[in-house]
């Protein structure tokens, strides 16, 4: 029988909510584990920080909206957490951001205001906070002549369809093609990041562009300026090309996201907390409503993490932590526990309208008033795990995976609720 | 026993590529695969694993040659958050194609450690590091063998682990720990396996050392899996006696990659779930650190450490990762007082056993290596520490620092 670590908290899931959670724990002097099956959601998220985009109608102020919107949602994790939680929370990423190892690297924006930033297609998109290196493709305000550039080398990106979606949306927008050698057809953004990361490849990239360019235009291009340094290399392409110069996120995988892992995955690390990736959780044993530990799939044989708290961040169904089995049955899959917001068995689990509000949208794993998930008293939930919301349709993922994520590390340290005999 | 062995293990094979349906294309082992983000050589782990998977037929050609460049580190299926085996996917049809295609002499000789190590350790080690040092010599063994004139090489060591260890009584405690050393303890770097006992010995254990062979490993990953199967099956039954009839007695090792072998590999890429001897030998193996980590958990280990006042770099090799334990060596050098580590974010550093030392891959796995070179240097440590050997070597061939195993800041801060 193999032996088993004890932790203050476990969290599980590496998405934004279990490592804000975990950061948030480690930074409050908790020894905490952070448990991932696989690398999380942020690769595959634009990388900005959206807290509500539509209410359903387009908001402007998501810090002016947040209040009413939670009293006309009262089960929205909004409305369990409070403006000032959300406020809270979003203004503690920007600081970590900051503090992080990428070098000058911040976020401008907060909750007073959306921008409307341009997605690959050409649409627009609120967002209440982003990286400064997307920040001037704001279209909230007049944003007067835009330049798009594309490159034959990314099959991601269109130049020429954003711009005409642009135009479409009142944005005087053209594109350019710029060539970019490179030595495979399958090219993704990451891959050209890396170039640009290089000072004399960025610089001869940009020599190219300027011949391109007319003497008024804003530049935006596909979010791939540089992993290990996009402050250096957004800034120092504004310097060369003498203009505002904005990233448009790409499809997956997103370069943008992957510098909020790597942003959060270091302050974790730097707070002393652990980080175990490959690590499925494939049981939980439990003392009544308390569970004391879970097992991981490890090598050769299974491994035990116990703790008085768990922290539940390992998403929805879009990371597979809830299921819809094929009898129709939904399941929580690390605990087996209760979910909220399942379609009773003679409604309709779909609707035709494929971008209309799902039956099955607001499904999430039960919780009180606190986000302790219904019959696991020492399980807070967090995140896409939560019910109520639609993330995808109100542009608020981020700031629910931030608030909830910061929420439950604070329930934890504060020992708040902890029945008796539970250290924390 | 044949890849399409029948049993547990065949039912396993078809679950693990089964998985494949699993994949959302979401793109996350493409950030993370070391080999493709450096080579267009290599399309991806999820081009030629789930992908390409769908076209490999039995008994028809391989579709897809590209797959041999996977070095086989097995990131891509640690990253997974669909839980897709994609590593082991390739891995079987790395081994396929490579039945169609042929087997290089070099793949036979060069994944055999047991047979390099006579060859070249003990009383003929100096002359034998001679012909490893020596330019024309290379050359040679690049031009006949394939194997690059650069490729990092190890000196043999005069002493055989083993040999060592039959001198050195280990104190009767009664809590007896079977030490599994590998082959790049026993002919390459005894003193490793020296600390490692000093270490248990430390601790309160009476250290066992049964006599042992290569784990099959770096025939494995060449895609020699009948050959690969003999010979971890080899291992398993001499380790097996020491752990059968006694539940308490648990085989541990420093070769990182080697104890993955016998706790994972074996058992899912080599479809060797059926077989009782490694399967016990598989649960109650451990890596050293995780080991030493659990027992801190619980009280056990020693901590009266003195200080180590250095910077060191510690890198995480993927094989480590491969454990799905995190990273225990960075939590064992939290317990030393006045070592400074900064813990790189390189994914790998090329080598993946036997991958880079090949003539037409050594350029891939140094381009892969470059990432964690650059960190190195620019850490400013003055050592580094890795759990695995062979990364030690590339990272000592390609960085010039002196490359140890994470235990080694442990027998010192003890001062053993």
């Amino acid at each position: 029988m193999r032996g088993e670590l004890h932790y203050d908290a476990v969290v599980i899931g590496a998405g934004t909510a279990g490592l804000v959670a975990g950061v948030r724990l480690a930074e409050g002097g908790a020894r905490v584990c952070v448990l991932s099956k696989g690398v999380g959601s942020t690769h595959l998220a634009p990388g900005t920080i959206d807290v509500l985009g539509y209410g359903p109608g387009r908001v402007s102020s998501p810090g002016a909206a947040l209040e009413e919107f939670a009293a006309a949602h009262p089960e929205h994790p909004y409305a369990l957490l409070g403006a000032d939680a959300v406020a809270e929370a979003v203004r503690w990423f920007g600081e970590c951001v900051a503090a992080g190892p990428l070098a000058g690297y911040r976020y401008v924006g907060g909750l007073e205001h959306n921008v409307l930033l341009p997605t690959a297609v050409g649409a627009l998109r609120p967002s209440a906070l982003v990286p400064e290196t997307m920040a001037a493709g704001d279209a909230s305000s007049a944003l007067g002549h835009v330049c798009l550039v594309g490159t034959r080398a990314l099959r991601d990106f269109h130049a020429s369809l954003c711009a005409s979606n642009l135009a479409r949306a009142g944005v005087t927008a053209r594109s350019v093609e710029v060539e970019i050698e490179t030595d495979r057809a399958d090219q993704n953004a990451l891959g050209l990041s890396r170039q640009f990361d290089d000072p004399a490849w960025r610089a001869a990239f940009a020599a190219r562009l300027a011949l391109k360019l007319q003497a008024d235009e804003r530049v935006g291009l596909p979010a791939m300026l540089g992993i290990r340094d996009p402050h250096g290399v957004w800034s120092d392409l504004e310097h060369r090309l003498g203009r505002p110069v904005f990233e448009i996120p790409t499809l997956p995988p997103s370069v943008p996201g992957m510098r909020v892992y790597e942003i959060l995955r270091s302050a974790l690390r730097r707070a002393g907390g652990r980080l175990v990736l490959g690590a499925e959780v494939v049981s939980a044993e439990r003392s009544g409503s308390r569970v004391v530990s879970v097992a991981t799939r490890s090598a050769g044989h299974d491994a035990r993490y116990a703790a008085p708290w768990f922290v539940l961040a390992a998403g929805g169904f879009g990371s597979g932590a809830i299921e819809l089995d094929s009898r129709w049955a939904t399941h929580e899959r690390v605990f087996g526990l209760p979910l909220q917001g399942v379609p009773a068995v003679d409604q309709p689990r779909f609707v035709g309208d494929y971008l209309a509000e799902q039956p099955m949208a607001r499904v999430g794993v039960a919780v009180d008033s606190q986000l302790r998930a219904t019959g696991a008293e020492n399980v807070l939930v967090a995140g896409a795990a939560l019910p109520g919301a639609v993330p995808w349709r109100e542009g608020s993922g981020e700031g629910i995976a931030l608030a909830s994520g910061s929420h439950a590390a604070q329930m934890v340290l504060a020992g708040a609720g902890a029945p008796a005999g539970a250290a924390a | 026993m044949s890849a399409e062995a029948a049993g547990v293990g065949g039912v396993l094979e078809e679950l693990m590529r089964g998985s494949l349906d699993h994949c959302v294309k979401c793109t996350i082992c493409e950030t993370q695969c070391p080999v493709s983000n450096v080579s267009p050589l290599f399309p991806g782990p999820k081009y030629a694993g789930p992908q390409s998977e769908r076209y490999r037929v039995a008994g028809e050609p391989s579709v897809d040659h590209s797959v041999d460049y996977c070095s086989g580190c097995g990131i891509c299926s640690m990253s997974c958050p669909q839980g897709v085996k994609i590593a082991e996917i390739n891995s079987q049809a790395r081994n396929k194609l490579k039945q169609q295609k042929g087997f290089p002499l070099r793949d036979r000789i060069i994944t055999r450690p047991t047979w390099l190590g006579r060859a070249g350790g003990g009383p003929v080690a100096p002359l034998a590091n001679l012909t490893i040092d020596f330019k024309p010599f290379r050359i040679i063994g690049e031009k006949v063998l394939k194997v690059h004139r650069d490729a990092p090489a190890p000196e043999f060591a005069r002493r055989r682990f083993s040999r060592w260890f039959k001198d050195h009584p280990s104190p009767a405690t009664g809590r007896r720990i079977v030490y599994f050393h590998g082959c790049g303890t026993e002919y390459y770097e005894p003193w490793e396996g020296e600390k490692v006992v000093a270490i248990l010995e430390h601790n309160g254990f009476e250290v066992v050392v049964p006599k042992q062979d290569c784990c099959g490993l770096p025939l494995q990953s060449s895609g020699l899996f009948d050959d690969a199967r003999k010979v971890v099956l080899r291992l398993a039954r001499a380790l097996v006696p020491y752990v059968r009839d006694d539940p308490n007695t648990i085989i541990v090792g420093n070769a990182t990659s080697c104890t993955l072998m016998l706790k994972r590999e074996a058992r899912e890429i080599l479809s060797l779930e059926d077989d009782p001897d490694l399967k016990l030998v598989s649960e109650r193996t451990y890596d050293i650190c995780e080991l030493l980590l659990e027992m801190n958990d619980r009280g056990e280990l020693k901590t009266d450490f003195k200080p180590v006042n250095e910077h060191i770099f510690y890198h995480a090799p993927c094989q480590q990762q491969g454990h799905w334990i995190g990273k225990p060596a960075l939590e064992l050098f939290a317990l030393i007082p006045g070592l400074e580590v900064t813990e790189g974010n390189a994914r790998c550093c090329g080598i993946a056993g036997t991958y880079g030392l090949k003539v037409e891959k050594y350029d891939i796995a140094m381009a892969v290596g470059a990432d964690l070179f650059g960190q190195v240097r620019e850490s400013g440590a003055a050592e580094v520490a890795c759990d695995s050997e062979t990364c030690r070597w590339q990272i000592s061939h390609a960085t010039g620092s002196k490359a140890v195993h994470p235990i080694d800041y442990l027998h010192r801060a003890y001062g053993l």
